[in-house]
């Protein structure tokens, strides 16, 4: 069984429809028995750090997802979460990244919203999707770079893309929301 | 690079596509999970619904389509219509659509905008502008064009941007359905007053108009109908003709 994390920032719905088009049934849970149990554990998400982090730690879901073993995805804010710091409400992170997540700096429109390509990919949720694949992004903060990047894109700077580290994968743009493409991204990470 | 979008409009009309002139004679042009779909499948890059006919009939948005379309496509889509509180936007995005676009609701009551804006994020708020030229200035028109307001397109931007609006769908009423191209110069005139996105929309006929679009304003995005829908232009051949303009396209 695929769980998807529910908690108040969540994009349930879409993440749940792209999986259900790829043949797969998922639970959405905050149940931490069977966020425990589930094969892989997606945490979507789309709202602001402070107040879903605030929402995690009352049910101590930051600890449940801080020891989970099995692959999980992080999605969008989901991403940001699992890194150490956000300038986002001043947000202590779940920690499994060390990465910090900032605000975008004047240059250009912000949120940057739409379709971008990534750059520098390694590793298995990019396999079969080339060096540039272009995926739907859209925030106002950007995770930095780091040891566990394992994708990049360039908007006012280059940013994390794309983390990985032991069983933890995140992106920051949405495969939910990025036609072929992204469905090609999400059943790399539920083959794993 | 960030790529620039092209947006296929689905007006919908009890639950049916259509397609009018000027905002009248509306012609049946499909079943819109169908032509969601395949738009998705051609390269699209974002969809827009718009239930026409919702503001004035006062009906709510048909929730029941949009999840029909969350279901059947995995590519960003903005629903408009009808939406007139936050309750009905709750349940627009409930039902999985990804922006709301707000547009008569927004000029009787911007605090609209700012509501669902803190609700659900700036990302989500897409107002929709129709403009005319009249007497020398673009005026921005409520009520699908029926009824004059007394903003200029410009001024109506900018405050709705102060609100929270995460992004501008601006329509010239002169240029919509006749494929006379985009109106070039009220569309840069709106995107280079605000600091969130334009989507330029009303008058495409040509490949030519979007590339024109892309290269003479600061539009991030193109919005059409019925080129789309009755097969004037396809979109991967508007893609390529794009691309070899070098114009930044997926």
């Amino acid at each position: 069984m695929i769980a998807i994390l529910k908690y108040n920032a969540g994009n349930t719905r879409s993440v749940l429809n792209a999986l259900n088009s790829l043949g797969y049934e998922a639970c959405i849970s905050d149940d931490p028995v069977q966020l425990q149990a589930a094969d892989k554990v997606i945490f979507p998400g789309v709202g602001e750090a402070g107040t879903a982090m605030a929402y995690l730690k009352a049910r101590q879901l930051d600890q449940v997802i801080r020891a989970l073993k099995q692959p999980v995805l992080g999605i969008c804010l989901g991403m940001q979460l699992l890194c150490a710091h956000s300038e986002e409400g001043d947000t202590a992170g779940i920690g499994i990244f060390d990465n910090q997540v900032k605000r975008f700096p004047p240059g250009l429109l912000v949120p940057h919203m739409g379709w971008n390509n990534l750059e520098n990919t390694s590793g298995a949720l990019f396999k079969d999707l080339g060096q540039s694949a272009d995926f739907y992004f859209v925030h106002t903060y950007y995770a930095t770079q780091g040891v566990a990047t394992v994708a990049t894109t360039d908007y006012i700077l280059p940013f994390s893309a794309a983390l990985q580290k032991d069983n933890f994968y995140a992106v920051q743009f949405h495969p939910e929301k990025s036609a072929q493409t992204g469905l090609t991204l999400l059943e790399n990470f539920l083959d794993l | 690079m960030l790529k620039k979008r092209i947006i296929p409009c689905l007006d919908i009309n009890n639950g049916r596509t259509v397609k009018g002139i000027r905002f009248e004679n509306l012609v049946d042009a499909g079943d819109p999970v169908a032509l969601a779909k395949r738009y998705m499948e051609e390269g699209a890059d974002e969809l827009v619904f718009l239930d026409i006919t919702a503001t004035h009939e006062r009906r709510t948005t048909l929730t029941e389509w949009v999840s029909l379309v969350a279901a059947a496509i995995n590519i960003p889509f903005t629903v408009g219509g009808g939406i007139h509180s936050l309750a009905t936007a709750a349940r627009v995005i409930e039902a999985g659509a990804d922006k709301l676009s707000i547009n008569s609701a927004a000029l009787a009551n911007p605090d609209l905008i700012s509501n669902i804006a803190a609700q659900f994020g700036t990302q989500c708020v897409t107002v929709a502008i129709d403009t005319d030229y009249i007497d020398g200035t673009w005026k921005v028109f409520s009520h699908g064009g029926r009824k004059a307001t007394k903003w200029s397109a410009v001024d109506w931007a900018k405050a709705a941007e102060q609100c929270g609006a995460g992004e501008i769908l601006l329509t010239s009423m002169q240029g919509d359905g006749t494929r006379f191209g985009f109106s070039l110069e009220i569309t840069e005139a709106v995107a280079a007053a605000i600091n969130i996105p334009v989507i330029a929309s009303g008058g495409a006929g040509r490949p030519e108009d979007f590339a024109q679009v892309f290269t003479q304003t600061r539009a991030t995005g193109a919005l059409a109908a019925s080129v789309f829908h009755f097969g004037s232009i396809a979109i991967p051949d508007l893609k390529q003709y794009l691309k070899s303009k070098n114009i930044s396209i997926r």
